[in-house]
């Protein structure tokens, strides 16, 4: 049990490296599509639905093997300068990952920015205020506070999706507690080590998202 | 085109059955949740510190860890643990699980953990009042439970149970990981086969849009037809 802690514990860093990188951006994208979807124009508002619609409508095991097996297939791409990133597991993982994440955020934030008072906008408008500072100061900091708890449980579910860089043959936790065993052949110490540290992660991400909202909630 | 043809030479047919598959595995996964639900429902909502701790373990791990890992403890741990629960009786063979049976399962827990939160939140939101009438009329506690707060139940969970399915349809792909022919395991063949991943993870991803977005209309028509008169 003790034996197959290390090489489970340079898993979890591996882990923590797809997370932190993934929602990093994920974040971008997801702000990103979050105001093209606020927006009026139907062409921009329909092209946001359609990428949200398909990275939530469809596993993330296929989005995963569309990007890592599937683009290397375009003979194009393999010509380019894409294939320095795209052949290696680790990279296509978080483009995967990001570009699923991003799909989430954007619809938290997107519901966020929505349900602000149409009174502060009012205010902002009355007072002068102009469209760029009303989104920077006013509607951004309100709808990020907003959508804190639900971002939350975003990022422990893509805790759990980065278990999947296992099956491209990232040696994250998941993929070190498969290792081990297969080498040990004892399935119920490796898996439920792992599965503890999993529930550990969870734990400090579950306690530091209470502790944020606690300290920046926003009640309308 | 012709590699989704059906027959011999094309895809199609195995494709189809395997897209049967998944909606197979959805719907026992599903069924198996619902049983986990109702047992571990009362056990969270219950007064009894220990029962409740019981319930709130089962929620609390499964949502918190990876569904890949059930399904590897299952699929891997559940072989050696039936094989051992035999030689107890005294058969010494090897016991292979079914894999439908293995994923099914795995996935009827995880969704069961989702299902358990939906029904106990509709539970939550029953007025306190139809509690209190039905017990000064003397209605026993468990036809309380089954003529009153069930059907009410089910019909306040019809909307966040439909996440539920969702959810659980996708994590079906997973089982492919084990060898279950499902719509993920059959593309990964076809797409070995033929060289052409692009194209069969593609028609993968359209395969489990199309369910996704069939399963939402159905879910949708329910919630309307059940929501008649409230």
């Amino acid at each position: 049990m003790i034996s197959i802690f290390p090489s489970l514990l340079s898993g979890a860093v591996i882990t923590l490296q797809l997370l932190v990188s993934s929602m990093f951006f994920g974040l971008i994208i997801g702000l990103i599509f979050a105001i093209l979807r606020i927006n009026k124009n139907p062409i921009i508002n329909k092209f946001a639905y359609g990428y949200s619609y398909f990275f939530r409508g469809t596993p993330l095991i296929v989005q995963l093997y569309l990007i890592y097996y599937g683009l290397a297939n375009i003979e194009f791409l393999r010509n380019s300068f894409f294939w320095v990133i795209i052949k290696e597991p680790y990279w296509c993982a978080i483009i995967a990952f990001s570009l699923n994440t991003g799909a989430y955020t954007s619809e938290i934030l997107r519901s966020a920015f929505q349900t602000i008072k149409k009174g502060y906008i009012e205010a902002a408008q009355s007072l002068g205020v102009t469209k760029k500072i009303t989104f920077y100061r006013i509607q951004l900091p309100i709808a990020i506070k907003q959508s804190l708890p639900a971002y939350g449980n975003e990022i422990i579910l893509m805790l759990k999706g980065t278990s999947l860089a296992s099956v491209i043959t990232i040696m994250d936790l998941m993929g070190e507690a498969r290792k081990v065993n297969v080498l040990t052949f004892k399935p119920f110490e490796a898996f439920i080590t792992a599965g503890i540290i999993y529930l550990f992660i969870t734990f400090i991400i579950h306690n530091i998202i209470k502790y944020l909202e606690k300290k920046y909630g926003f009640q309308t | 085109m012709e590699l989704l043809s059906f027959g011999d030479t094309g895809w199609g047919d195995e494709l189809f059955l395997a897209t049967l598959m998944t909606i197979a595995v959805s719907i026992a996964a599903m069924a198996i949740g619902f049983l986990f639900a109702l047992i571990f429902t009362p056990l969270k909502l219950s007064k009894n510190k220990s029962l409740n701790i019981i319930g709130n373990c089962y929620t609390t791990i499964i949502r918190g860890v990876p569904e890949l890992l059930v399904i590897y403890l299952l699929f891997f741990g559940g072989t050696g643990a039936a094989m051992y629960v035999a030689s107890i009786f005294g058969y010494d063979g090897y016991i292979e699980i079914n894999a439908f049976i293995t994923g099914a399962l795995a996935i009827g827990i995880i969704s069961g953990a989702y299902s358990t939160e939906v029904f106990r939140g509709a539970i939550l939101s029953i007025d306190k009042g139809q509690f209190e009438a039905s017990k000064v009329l003397g209605i026993k506690k468990y036809i309380q439970f089954y003529k009153i707060i069930l059907p009410q139940m089910l019909r306040l969970s019809i909307p966040n149970l439909s996440n539920v399915w969702q959810i659980t349809l996708k994590d079906t792909s997973l089982i492919s990981v084990t060898g279950l022919v499902e719509i993920m395991r059959q593309s990964y063949i076809a797409a070995g086969s033929t060289r052409d991943p692009l194209f069969f993870y593609s028609v993968a991803a359209v395969l489990y849009l199309i369910l996704t977005f069939l399963s939402m209309k159905l879910i949708n028509k329910l919630e309307i037809k059940y929501s008649k008169g409230y």
